[in-house]
């Protein structure tokens, strides 16, 4: 047990959805507007996941108007309103940097048909 | 001066959420309980300050001064004795007990502990000298730190010449750091940034006793 364990219990969160590299995800993220607060979703394809408990961060890459964006995410940050996994992606390493040389059905990532335990 | 103060044990470092989402990166100290075991005052003693303990130490490892002493003082044998410099010991009393809660969110504190020995460390190190070039030429001297001075005048080295020597392991004061907050259920205490020392280091917390400097107080 690390020794900080017993600050980190109260930052984290317990409805985290099992999810890996290669996954696409929706993150219903929640933006301050002035006073105003409204959810945006950011949907793609998790290039990487690093870190451990509070400072456990994903990677979730997507093509916008033929730009590629990728926003990084503490997994446990409160500005994550809720998240989905759409698809469960069959992928053969733990960092997807390699998708950001590819464009088009080069970049698709196959579907696991299989469900995950 | 303080006008209060209190000890803790550095637990690590880690990170809490502020009410921004924003991630606040925080030093756990672990603050149990603290017993006064003597009140010192200007009048009997010169100056302000009180003597407390804390943790548990058995009786049998205790010299019979020491033993006299708590025992005077009616305070359990703790595993230190330290001193907290304090402006008025009026309110204090022996056998008192200091906690996390007379701490509050928001407030400045400052950190007083030993620091993490380095050992002998070159000039770069202790003094943030910049070395020597990589390349162009350098040899043998990459992280040397350069002229000491002059030639036959004054044909010494003046006195506190920064060197290389050892570092680190003295007391260090971090000053004007923000609690986060205090939970005196769990015995635990959040200070914004880092503090000196090793974990499980003992750290004496007392209010800020200078004011933030400006460029803080921006902030």
């Amino acid at each position: 047990m690390h020794p900080t364990e017993i600050i980190d219990r109260d930052s984290l969160r317990e409805d985290v959805p099992d999810f890996r590299p290669g996954d696409t995800v929706k993150v219903h993220v929640r933006v301050v507007e002035g006073s105003r607060e409204r959810v945006q979703v950011f949907q793609g394809v998790v290039i990487r996941r690093q870190g451990v408990g509070v400072r456990e961060t994903f990677t979730v890459r997507k093509v916008s108007f033929g730009v590629g964006v990728e926003r990084t995410f503490p997994v446990h940050s409160p500005t994550i309103a809720k998240m989905e996994v759409a698809t469960f992606g069959d992928v053969r390493r733990a960092k997807l940097y390699y998708l950001r040389d590819l464009s088009g059905k080069a970049a698709k990532i196959k579907e696991k048909r299989s469900v995950r335990p | 001066m303080a006008t209060k103060a209190i000890v803790g044990e550095k637990v690590g470092m880690t990170q809490v959420w502020d009410d921004q989402h924003r991630a606040i990166p925080v030093t756990v100290l672990r603050v149990a309980p603290v017993r006064v075991v003597q009140v010192k005052t200007t009048e009997s003693d010169g100056y302000s300050a009180l003597q407390v303990t804390y943790g548990f130490r058995r009786v049998s490892t205790l010299t019979k001064p020491e033993l006299g002493h708590f025992e005077k003082a009616g305070v359990d044998p703790g595993r230190r004795l330290v001193e907290l410099r304090i402006d008025d010991t009026g309110d204090y009393e022996v056998g008192q007990e200091l906690t996390a809660e007379a701490w509050n969110p928001g407030e400045r504190v400052d950190a007083i502990a030993v620091s993490k020995g380095k050992g002998f460390a070159g000039g770069m190190k202790r003094h943030n000298f910049k070395g020597q070039g990589a390349s162009h030429g350098t040899h043998k001297a990459h992280r040397v730190p350069g002229s000491i001075g002059a030639c036959a005048t004054p044909s010494r080295v003046f006195k506190g010449t920064r060197m290389a020597g050892r570092m680190g392991g003295h007391q260090v004061t971090a000053l004007n750091l923000e609690v986060v907050s205090a939970d005196p259920e769990r015995e635990i205490v959040l200070i914004k940034g880092a503090v000196p020392g090793p974990r499980g280091a003992m750290v004496i917390l007392r209010n800020s006793v200078k004011a933030p400097s400006k460029a803080a107080g921006a902030r």
